[in-house]
């Protein structure tokens, strides 16, 4: 319990970040057509590629003979890296097509 | 001092590139952008995480740069290269690596920690686990989807007897060992944690392995939604803002799919987790046994629609299995260029994720204000002369309505019976992917037409040109 209360005071921005975050998401979202539900979760995956930021970080603070966590390290940025890059480019590609066109 | 305010503007203009980029996603007009933006917005993050200050570690560029060249290029290939039609596939394997990366993070910093290379406090602990739990579950249940979409794993392969409390139990054991490891610490060895992400792995397998056909869309997005959460925990392990706040974004967008998904079959998510759509089917008192199926040549149809005022299609899965979305179109012009109103009715769970059908009819030039959602189009159908179902059952199905004896009742449908015709492009007269007979076939304006969709597509469409 003590610890709990000590997590909730050292992390008390994170807290309120998250929860504003969840607000911010549910609102933001919410509004997007049927027509846009595809594109919206495949770039919505691309943004989970963010974690990518965590592989970065880990690998730049091993020390340089430290093989296990390199391995795992450049493993994850593999994965964020596919992740993060056919996310957006097949999001893209996507939209490309959704297109306006006038009645002739 | 400069640079640490450098980075954390960095960071805090890309956490707003994402949410702008998801609030612009909401508009097709805008959606191109707002993607754009998003990725602009990643590209920052990832540059300021890059030149950000830190202590100790040997930087290890080299390892960094050689994976990120590796992940660009299969990802910028696999982006380019898959069709349309198999978007549910690609998006659950690029969701599954956002998993298995969170995961990767996870068991590396738990190394350090049982290494003694690092203290780890019971909260960064429960962290920790919770990261390991939530994108194993969305690594194996994504790596599943996966095969199922793709037809390599049929439902019935994976379902074991009394899979419910299989997936109960597997859940109860993966939560009682977390409290454990986060209560013991150190104490409990390394190998523990192994074996409790063993089971975190088993768990998304079993958790999905109940789970077809028709709720597809359903799972997707929640494991969208998990994807997100994981990256969202791994943000508290590294104290990182911008990955909490993308993640718990991407966790919100996925549980409003998955939400609104539930809504257009009307299901509780409960119902749609413990699965058995398909195998409750049957209870269904349909008796088709004295009903006639009146059948229509591509001829019969080509005059129909020809001579229509208004036509509406409605798209289903069948058409993505068909590819038959350019024909569709081609059908349209000529149609339109006779001065028939041509519209397609969009059902919200047609097709294996959300949105599916738009996707495909996009990729076939189909402009977007002709998509009609639900309630459009059922307001639009009882005007509408001619109805082409393409692949499409359970969504037209009026048993959903008027017979509670149905597995589907209660979900709302596209009323295509009340149109003055309809006609339904189909291989034969087997049920649809959720087991349960349709009685719109045997309706007195109803017509089939059997065969290969996009077959019978074509030879209507050459029927018309002979016109």
């Amino acid at each position: 319990m003590e610890n709990l209360l000590q997590f909730f005071n050292s992390q008390l921005i994170m807290i309120y970040l998250l929860i504003f975050t969840i607000i911010l998401g549910f609102e933001v979202i919410s509004k997007v057509p049927t027509v846009l539900h595809t594109p919206l979760m495949s770039g919505a995956n691309a943004i989970s590629g963010v974690v990518i930021i965590g592989a970065i970080l880990l690998i730049r603070q091993a020390p340089a003979d430290d093989f296990v966590t390199l391995g795992l390290g450049t493993v994850a940025v593999v994965l964020g890296m596919v992740n993060v890059v056919g996310g957006f480019a097949v999001t893209d590609r996507m939209l490309e097509m959704f297109k306006k066109k006038k009645k002739s | 001092m400069y640079i640490d305010a450098l980075i954390n503007l960095s960071y805090l203009v890309g956490a707003v590139a994402f949410v702008w980029g998801l609030r612009l996603l909401s508009s097709p007009d805008s959606a191109r952008r707002g993607n754009i933006l998003a990725a602009i917005g990643m590209g920052i993050a990832i540059v300021a995480t890059f030149i950000k200050p830190i202590a100790g570690g040997d930087n290890n560029y080299i390892w960094i740069i050689g994976g990120m060249i590796l992940g660009a290029i299969v990802g910028w290939l696999a982006a380019k290269r898959i069709k349309m039609t198999a978007m549910p596939e690609m998006v659950s394997v690029f969701n599954g690596l956002g998993g298995a990366c969170a995961v990767f993070l996870a068991i590396a910093e738990l190394y350090k920690y049982y290494d003694g290379q690092m203290v780890l406090d019971a909260s960064g602990r429960g962290i920790a686990l919770f990261t390991l739990l939530i994108g194993g579950v969305a690594f194996t249940g994504s790596m599943l989807a996966f095969g199922k979409l793709a037809g390599k794993i049929k439902d019935k392969h994976v379902i074991l007897p009394k899979h419910s409390i299989i997936n109960i139990i597997l859940l109860i054991t993966v939560l009682v060992l977390a409290v454990l490891l986060v209560i013991q610490g150190k104490s409990s060895g390394f190998g523990t944690i192994l074996i409790f992400l063993l089971i975190s792995l088993v768990y998304g397998f079993s958790f999905v392995a109940p789970i077809g056909g028709a709720d597809m869309p359903v799972v997707i997005s929640l494991l969208n939604s998990f994807t997100g959460l994981s990256a969202a925990a791994a943000g508290l392990i590294y104290n990182n803002q911008i990955m909490l706040i993308g993640g718990i974004l991407v966790g919100a967008a996925g549980t409003i799919l998955t939400i609104l998904m539930c809504q257009a079959m009307n299901r509780s998510l409960g119902n749609v987790i413990i699965g058995g759509f398909g195998s409750a089917g049957g209870s269904s008192s349909v008796d088709t046994g004295d009903q006639v199926v009146r059948q229509a040549t591509p001829n019969d149809a080509a005059i129909q629609l020809f001579y229509a005022n208004s036509v509406m299609f409605v798209p289903g899965y069948g058409l993505a299995v068909a590819q038959a979305q350019k024909v569709v179109k081609e059908l349209d012009d000529m149609l339109e260029a006779n001065g028939v109103d041509v519209k397609y009715a969009i059902h919200p769970v047609a097709g294996r994720m959300p949105g599916h059908m738009n996707v495909l009819l996009a990729e076939a030039d189909v402009p977007y204000p002709k998509l009609l959602d639900l309630e459009d189009a059922n307001s639009a159908l009882p005007d509408t002369d001619a109805v082409v179902i393409v692949g499409a059952n359970d969504v037209v199905n009026p048993a959903a309505l008027d017979d509670p004896g149905s597995p589907i009742y209660g979900m709302p449908v596209l009323e295509v019976w009340k149109a003055k015709n309809t006609i339904v492009l189909k291989r034969s007269m087997s049920p649809g992917y959720a087991g349960i007979q349709n009685p719109l076939f045997f309706k007195e304006n109803n017509r089939m037409l059997f065969g290969d969709a996009k077959d019978s597509l074509q030879k209507i469409v050459g029927e018309v040109k002979s016109m």
